[in-house]
């Protein structure tokens, strides 16, 4: 499987990966997204953030317990978790809020709105040292910075709870996730293996 | 109870609303018991049975019992009104029901003096009901209004839509509408209407009283926690749809605001 793996080119992953938020825009231009597209473009955005960060968080467990080596798409599948949380930021910002004044008093004021601009700003240091030259150049602080979206995916699962009406299962089931698959890297002994 | 015509000349100002096409209003709900999605009222409410129905009414009223549907529909008289629907979570349509007075069907059953609060509750079938597995708020849904609300003469139940029975996802066989609310207070699908003493439970203000509270007026000055409710876009408008502000009482300011006179809207929510 490894093998197969190997040969799989990362452009290819890009390729594919750059897709979908095309496709959604379009959908929602063409009422495929229904009535209402603007909430439904923003949260399939959403969505599609989070379920990257935990392709990407799943990446070092699967390694591990599973022997499955996805190492080689890890920049990839950051960088468009990075490119996906930027395009449901600009939804939100352009056609959702509208609004410039309300914008800065949105982040200020709902506590859901701060958690995901919050994990959106923490997420710009990792998107911008994401090429060869940075991971040459800050050595081993390099890895301890890409620590952060640990914090990140905390946020980012805690922001899709914060703004749910009801008791909805789906943002637990992504929250749950999230915290599943860190604790998974917490087991004692073995904090020096942490990547 | 009051007549048409005591509103004949605010209903005849609203004239200038275009109603929203009838794809929009049926394909875009919240009616939480078929799931939480917009479009799963849609996918999932025709497994509700919606005939034989039977309304109980009871408590403080001269004439309890069990009101058969079709009963009812025979001795109300049923007209059309259109009217804006503005949701909490900040969209907005305008609807062209059809339906009856609510203070015609209190009549019916006869209030007493006592009575100060009307408490409404929506059918609870798990079997017809995919969305009620889940807590997602505490089931049966229950909503309520103060009587003088509840008599007021925009206060209707609404029995159709676009001169057609109304749909499952819209609240069948029958629903309140209260326009100067936000949407949640007009409770669907209806199988109880309590008269009582005190202020009914609600379920969404049940579930934070803070967010969601018993009044509930459409009111642009008081945010709800999460968000801002000065603005609202109306449905329909497509992918670049501008956001309208909204307006006190959802427009119906003139018609309503002596109900709540002395009030802070703020503090009564």
């Amino acid at each position: 499987m490894n093998g197969v793996l190997r040969r799989l080119p990362v452009g290819l992953v890009y390729g594919i990966g750059l897709l979908p938020p095309g496709v959604l825009f379009w959908l929602a231009a063409t009422g495929g997204l229904g009535v209402e597209p603007i909430k439904a473009l923003e949260h399939e955005l959403g969505q599609l953030a989070l379920q990257m960060l935990i392709v990407g968080l799943a990446i070092t467990p699967l390694r591990r317990f599973a022997g499955i080596n996805l190492l080689q798409f890890r920049r990839a599948i950051g960088l468009l978790t990075f490119y996906y949380v930027l395009c449901h930021l600009l939804v939100w910002l352009v056609l959702d809020v509208q609004i410039v004044g309300q914008i800065w008093a949105d982040i200020v004021k709902r506590p859901y709105v701060t958690v995901g601009m919050g994990a959106f700003v923490l997420m710009i240091p990792l998107a911008a040292t994401s090429n060869n030259w940075s991971v040459r150049g800050l050595g081993p602080s390099w890895r301890r910075l890409h620590r952060v979206v640990y914090v990140v995916a905390v946020l980012g699962g805690l922001h899709f709870v914060m703004l749910s009406k009801g008791l909805q299962i789906e943002p637990l089931l992504y929250l749950g996730a999230i915290l599943g698959l860190l604790a998974l890297r917490l087991r004692p002994g073995q904090r020096k293996a942490l990547v | 109870g009051l007549g048409l015509g005591s509103i004949a000349g605010p209903l005849a100002a609203k004239a200038e609303l275009e109603p929203n096409s009838w794809d929009d209003i049926t394909s875009y709900n919240n009616f939480f018991e078929f799931g939480t999605d917009k479009g799963d009222p849609a996918a999932y409410a025709s497994a509700l049975t919606t005939s034989p129905w039977s309304v109980t009414i009871d408590g403080l009223v001269d004439r309890p019992g069990q009101y058969d549907f079709s009963d009812i529909m025979s001795e109300m008289t049923v007209e059309g009104r259109i009217y804006r629907l503005r949701c909490v979570e900040g969209w907005s349509m305008v609807v062209p029901w059809n339906g009856f007075e609510l203070s015609d069907l209190l009549a019916m059953a006869g209030v007493r003096d006592e009575a100060r609060y009307v408490a409404f509750e929506t059918a609870l079938r798990p079997e017809e009901m995919r969305g009620v597995s889940r807590p997602v708020i505490e089931w049966p849904y229950v909503e309520g209004l103060r009587l003088d609300e509840a008599l007021h003469p925009l206060t209707i139940m609404a029995t159709g839509l676009y001169g057609k029975p109304i749909p499952n996802q819209n609240g069948a066989p029958l629903r309140l509408v209260v326009p100067w609310k936000y949407g949640y207070k007009s409770i669907k699908s209806v199988v109880r209407i309590s008269l009582v003493k005190d202020e009914p439970p609600t379920s969404w203000s049940k579930y934070s009283a803070r967010e969601y509270g018993f009044y509930s007026n459409v009111n642009p000055n008081v945010d709800h926690p999460r968000w801002s409710q000065a603005h609202e876009r109306r449905v329909g408008g497509g992918l670049f749809s501008k956001k309208v502000p909204t307006l006190m009482f959802n427009g119906y300011d003139q018609e309503v605001s002596a109900l709540y006179d002395g009030m802070d809207l703020a503090k009564y929510h």
